[in-house]
């Protein structure tokens, strides 16, 4: 069984609706983000690890009542408490939080508190699922240490891709990984999912993926423009793509199949991290076709009207 | 041709056997729960499976900057009236800058008397400034002095931790530094959920001390009782413990002392292991000012007599009183170096140097972390049953070539996990899911490759040649790029993303074998058994 077989799509010359499309997502997301930024000081909505906070997950034996669980709250005088129902109604679990402590050394009060409280105002037995109690200081190390992991990811790529390739290439690849990285996370404002520091690991590991599939696209390019060095470079393009194109869907088609079922099975913890992925990969697979490889073309005729001589066909010998 | 192949495949499957002792060790039967318990010993699981608490610790380390700072004053004070040079007052001025002295109100004329006094004994801890017209001089602890006190305090905080942590009983706790020179502790203790009573004993303060030793040792109470005359006397106190500089036996054994220690846990400024001027082993330990003047008082009467180091109320060491010791002593007696070694971490790590702040707690009940298990295993097995299917049914033949090297490649990741011992978590079962992504690209690489030189006309031998030819070099660009993004995750990741890391590396560094040289072996065999004109099945 073959798909894709003998496909001939003029890819660039769709690159207007790609270039629209992406857009749209990214307008959508960053639109998405300043709204955040406005009413939750944050650009996305921060799980606990990141923003801080107490946050305890209880499972109770029968079905909760939110409203009771905030009574209970208000007797014991904890105030700002947040209360949720987490994951599936059947599972009786509920997520009560509470904001930041500042003080940092009475920080762990505030799982205790709730924990009487609700042994004396809530007469629902219940079990401490996990308990996670984040000080100022380790959210913001958090946040820090996230971004400088994407960072520096995305750097050692580029340095590796332009030792392989050239720097245009490490360059057009990054900025795909960059589009992807802004339209998953734009994604997470948008649907107002939390980001913890597991969905921080499934980002860069998408960084990694989406990578993965525009070098394919780019060594195809490569090989080609070796093996004709009269053709154009849009002309060439065209054809890497297509000829990768099964490789592309198989691989990404699976992929998904993998991490849909990380999705469907893999319960709440890694809920974010295996949406993030979903989203991602499919994501990531379009970059390297809508966007690291036309920019390729743009930045060749962009070289052109500039009337620099034509730099990449052959301009270096690849490294086998 | 036939030989070389038969290498390969024996290579093949050693690699196999050695990663399934990784995964299961020698198990001790061949049904299902002895392979799973088995299995269990050697794959280390996260507390986010398992179950635990997870803790940062902050040490105030300023504390102890001021500490020294405090001995340090007094330490001037004693020398500038030893060496007749007046002065007003020594004291540090800034309490939010421990590590800052001031000498101030010296004799007009005397300045460079000072200075000389001052650098003499301090330049080596000290920057040593001032002696100008206002008549004072400022001692700044130098900063490299200042970060190996900071980093001493920390390791002394990790160690003390980890030796009450240790009366817990918990299996495999993790006592580390943690964060970039923050001072920061993260402690990890698997099957605790009870917070509070980890707490309790993490910040209690199990006291060391040093006793004059009336008598002993004696084999148990009636004995040492008798030798007292029959009852103990009301300033002295029967402890038990195992000193074994004193008898030499391990055994339990019973110590008459007196009450009242000479120096107690706060008293001990730091305490290593060092050798004497005759070479044998000792341990060196220095006392603040005030316990300094304490201990010389009482060596300097009870040389020849027996001192007993207890900690946590039993005797520990008992040792010989050489020569009156002031602030800076030494312990010795017939130790081995591992001896030396426990005697001064115990008098190290009697007291925490400074007081710890919680930045952070994590629990996770044992509950949720087996359903995690569960559903982590249960996504797994769903994700590699469909992608097996799948690639059987698109690439027929080669199919089986592929779901081999795929089943290969999550038995050596896991052999890999048994063998460096590092730590499964939820993430790492979703780096395992994305390894098998990886692997499954790679074939799917080479696959269509070899289907494109098929289609071009060339024989299968030549077809699967260059196939694997022009998709290993994509192979190891794809690999090279997630590697680097693994360790870098690796690197500045903290906990659960690090274990991610780990399997998704270990993954992709077996993915290089078994979807290269695996498969590439298969196809071989595959290719021998052709007659000619038979086309490949992919």
């Amino acid at each position: 069984m073959e798909l894709f077989h003998g496909v001939n799509v003029d890819w660039l010359r769709l690159k207007w609706y790609f270039l629209g499309f992406s857009l749209i997502f990214s307008v959508a997301g960053i639109m998405s983000m300043g709204m955040h930024m406005h009413s939750i000081g944050s650009p996305v909505p921060l799980g606990v690890d990141f923003r801080g906070g107490t946050q305890v997950q209880t499972q109770f034996q029968q079905t909760p009542d939110t409203n009771r669980i905030r009574q209970a709250m208000d007797a014991a005088g904890i105030k700002d408490a947040r209360i949720q129902g987490y994951d599936v109604a059947s599972n009786n679990e509920v997520l009560i939080s509470l904001p930041i402590q500042r003080d940092e050394s009475s920080l762990d009060l505030g799982r205790q508190q709730i924990v009487d409280a609700l042994h004396a105002h809530y007469d629902n037995p219940f079990t401490v699922r996990n308990v996670q109690v984040v000080g100022p200081t380790v959210g913001k190390q958090l946040e820090r240490q996230a971004l400088l992991a994407t960072l520096y990811s995305m750097l050692g790529m580029l340095v590796y891709l332009w030792f392989r390739f050239q720097l245009i290439y490490g360059v057009a690849a990054v900025v795909a990984c960059f589009h992807d990285t802004l339209i998953t996370v734009g994604a997470f404002a948008l649907l107002n999912k939390e980001i913890s520091l597991t969905v921080i690991a499934a980002i860069l590991t998408l960084v990694g993926y989406s990578m993965n599939d525009t070098i394919v696209v780019f060594d195809r390019i490569r090989e080609n423009l070796r093996l004709n060095r009269r053709e154009s470079l849009p002309d060439v393009v065209n054809r890497s793509i297509n000829q990768t194109l099964s490789r592309t869907v198989l691989t990404s088609g699976l992929t998904f199949l993998t991490v849909l079922s990380l999705y469907i099975f893999g319960g709440q913890v890694l809920n974010g991290f295996s949406l993030a992925l979903v989203i991602g990969i499919l994501i990531g697979t379009y970059s390297s076709i809508a966007v690291a490889a036309p920019m390729l073309v743009a930045w060749q005729e962009w070289r052109a009207r500039q009337g620099k001589a034509a730099a990449l066909p052959a301009a270096r010998r690849a490294r086998v | 041709m036939k030989k070389n192949l038969k290498n390969k495949i024996a290579l093949i499957a050693a690699v196999l056997l050695v990663c399934v002792y990784g995964i299961v060790g020698v198990p001790s039967g061949v049904s299902g729960k002895a392979l799973t318990e088995a299995m269990t010993k050697r794959i280390h699981l996260g507390l986010d499976l398992r179950g635990g608490a997870h803790l940062i610790l902050q040490v105030v380390v300023s504390e102890a900057v001021s500490a020294e700072t405090d001995n340090t004053v007094g330490r001037i004070e004693q020398d500038l009236k030893k060496a007749n040079l007046s002065f007003s007052q020594v004291y540090k001025p800034d309490p939010v800058k421990p590590d800052v002295i001031r000498v101030e109100g010296v004799a007009a004329g005397k300045a460079s008397d000072m200075r000389t006094a001052l650098e003499d004994k301090y330049s080596t801890e000290y920057d040593v400034a001032g002696g100008g017209a206002d008549a004072s001089f400022t001692l700044t602890m130098k900063p490299p002095i200042e970060k190996a006190l900071k980093d001493r305090t920390v390791q002394q905080a990790i160690e003390t931790i980890r030796d009450r942590v240790d009366t817990l009983g918990v299996s495999e706790p993790v006592i580390q530094e943690y964060g970039l020179g923050d001072n920061q502790i993260l402690v990890e203790l698997p099957g605790i959920d009870d917070l509070d009573r980890v707490k309790s004993i993490i910040q209690s303060t199990a006291r060391l001390e040093i006793h004059a030793v009336v008598g002993g040792p004696y084999k148990d109470d009636q004995e040492a009782m008798s030798s007292a005359g029959g009852a103990v006397p009301s300033d002295e106190e029967l402890v038990h413990g195992s000193g074994t500089v004193g008898n030499g036996s391990e055994s339990d054994s019973v110590w008459l002392l007196h009450r009242i220690s000479v120096v107690a846990g706060q008293d001990f400024r730091s305490a290593d292991p060092g050798t004497d001027q005759n070479g044998r082993r000792n341990v060196q330990f220095t006392l603040t000012n005030d316990a300094g003047d304490k201990f010389y008082d009482y060596t300097s009467k009870n040389v020849g007599q027996s001192m007993a180091v207890v900690m946590g109320g039993r005797v520990k060491e008992v040792a010989t009183i050489q020569s009156a010791i002031r602030d800076r002593g030494e312990i010795s007696g017939s130790f081995s170096p591992e001896e030396v070694e426990i005697l001064s971490k115990m008098l190290r790590t009697g007291a925490l140097p400074a007081s710890l702040n919680y930045l952070e707690d994590r629990t996770v009940g044992a509950s949720l972390g087996a359903d995690s298990i569960k559903q982590g295993v249960t996504a797994a097995i769903v994700g590699v049953l469909v992608v097996m299917a799948f690639m059987l049914f698109y690439y027929r033949g080669s199919g089986i070539n592929a779901d081999l090297a795929l089943f290969l490649n999550l038995v050596i990741l896991l052999g890999f996990m048994g063998f460096s011992g590092a730590t499964l978590t939820l993430p790492g079962i979703a780096g395992v899911i994305l390894t098998i992504g990886m692997g499954v690209d790679s074939n799917v690489l080479i696959f269509e490759r070899i289907r494109e030189e098929v289609r071009a006309g060339k024989a299968p031998s030549a077809a699967v040649d260059q196939g694997f030819a022009h998709a290993w070099v994509t192979i190891v660009d794809t690999h090279v790029t997630t590697i680097v993004s693994a360790a870098i995750l690796f690197m500045f990741g903290t906990g659960p993303v690090k274990g991610f890391a780990v399997t998704l590396t270990f993954g992709l560094l077996a993915n290089l074998f078994t979807a290269v040289y695996v498969s590439r072996v298969i196809f071989d065999a595959h290719l021998n058994k052709l007659k000619p004109g038979e086309l490949v099945s992919i």
